[in-house]
């Protein structure tokens, strides 16, 4: 459903800190879904789970109620090692490199299609 | 303004998305994390209007449909304290918040679900408004809540065309059945309107909001958006919207509406609407109730977990 949620004038907002606090919950997940055979699996969400086994259950449950796809990975979010955004220049070339294109050759029209 | 400070507002600016690792301003994690959260307080508690009804369907199709509509409520409170938490807070922190009444949920809630009009009229005009209001929140800066929107939008649709149908159903039913779907849209028509929040003049949050393009369209904006898309379908159903001052205006080129209860959209805001102190302690008690499936669930992971040490 909705939603804006308002607060009464005079009525401060209570922000909560910006850091966990580190609470004794379920260990997180994060979930993938093949959304038909021949595709591969795309991050779907997050969720918290016991065990695998159970990661996957819930997964059914939160991110597959219309049918979604045909197979599920469930990974420990500790799991994954993420690059810094601001390395992104670094890893992905802040230099255009033309000539790794096909569009940079010119090819003859005679030639026909390559 | 520092160079992290000029880089985020220059993302904003071209109208990229912000990801959760990305450095940014105190204040957008903070308005971040309230907002999202709340909005998953809200899917939660939503689920007990509903639910009231469950075992009053009048047929097994709309049972089962209800019973799928509350577990996507569910589904939407997921995904969105799945979303909170990629700001650095966990899910039983916010929750905490929830149940000491440091956290608001949405104040539609706080109305009671009188007959099995209500259904209708919810799904209709209360999944209505929301829609209105996450359509433009699909077009959010934060990333994963944008995502969160655009997955809950698709599901949102079934929400709204069922609620349409039950309403229609009962208009072409007999005279007591009409009379009942009219009672509801009399009772929920004003607190829907009161849904898009203060008039932008009265709006406290809203300006740095817009300036961060968490909200993109302003509530006065999003109010006019609502009405002028509901009117004609009340016309359909042959059902009287409940305010004298409602009117096409040519010239605006929308519908006039008369003013909103101001002391009663506050009153609810501040606890004091006719089912606030229920919805919160129905919630408590379940999160209470349901901590013996928490703690076997868990007893049976670290269980499973030896088992395979020893194995």
């Amino acid at each position: 459903m909705p939603y804006e949620i308002h607060t009464a004038p005079g009525e401060e907002p209570e922000d909560v800190p910006t850091t966990s606090g580190g609470t004794t919950t379920w260990p997180m997940w994060e979930v993938f879904i093949r959304p038909r055979r021949g595709l591969a699996h795309g991050h779907a969400g997050s969720l918290h789970a016991p065990d695998a086994e159970t990661a996957l259950q819930h997964a059914r449950d939160v991110y597959t109620r219309r049918r979604e796809g045909v197979s599920v990975w469930v990974v420990p979010t500790d799991a994954v090692y993420a690059s810094d955004p601001d390395d992104a220049e670094d890893l992905f070339e802040a230099i255009e490199k033309p000539y790794r294109h096909a569009t940079y050759y010119e090819i003859p029209e005679e030639v026909g299609h390559m | 303004m520092t160079s992290h400070e000029e880089r985020f507002q220059a993302l904003i600016d071209s109208e990229e998305k912000i990801e959760s690792t990305d450095w940014m301003p105190d204040g957008y994690r903070a308005t971040l994390i309230r907002q999202i959260a709340q909005h998953a307080h809200s899917e939660v508690i939503g689920m007990q209007p509903e639910g009231n009804w469950i075992t009053r369907a009048p047929s097994l199709d709309r049972k089962a449909i209800l019973m799928a509509k509350v577990q996507d409520e569910a589904g939407h409170g997921l995904y969105l304290y799945s979303a909170t938490e990629t700001l650095g807070v966990t899910r039983d922190e916010v929750v905490e918040l929830l149940h000491q009444g440091k956290h608001k949920y949405s104040s539609i809630f706080n109305y009671p679900t009188l007959s099995w009009a209500d259904m209708g009229t919810i799904g209709w005009l209360v999944d209505g408004a929301a829609i209105t209001n996450q359509v433009m929140l699909t077009r959010c800066s934060y990333g994963p809540y944008s995502r969160a929107m655009v997955r809950i939008c698709k599901e949102e649709s079934f929400h709204q065309r069922q609620g349409y149908e039950i309403l229609l159903a009962l208009c072409r039913g007999t005279d007591e059945q009409k009379a009942m779907a009219q009672d509801s849209v009399n009772r929920w028509w004003w607190p829907s309107l009161m849904m898009f929040g203060p008039h932008d003049s009265a709006s406290t949050h809203s300006e740095q909001s817009m300036n961060w393009k968490i909200k993109r369209v302003s509530n006065d904006d999003l109010r006019q958006q609502f009405v002028d898309m509901t009117v004609p379908q009340a016309d359909y159903l042959g059902l009287t919207l409940p305010d004298p001052d409602l009117q096409w205006n040519e010239e605006r080129g929308h519908y006039d509406f008369g003013s909103i209860d101001w002391d009663e959209f506050w009153q609810v805001v501040k606890g004091n609407g006719p089912m606030n102190r229920e919805r919160l302690s129905h919630k408590i008690k379940a999160w209470d109730d349901g901590a013996w499936v928490r703690e076997a669930a868990a007893a049976h992971a670290a269980k499973q977990a030896r088992k395979k040490e020893v194995a």
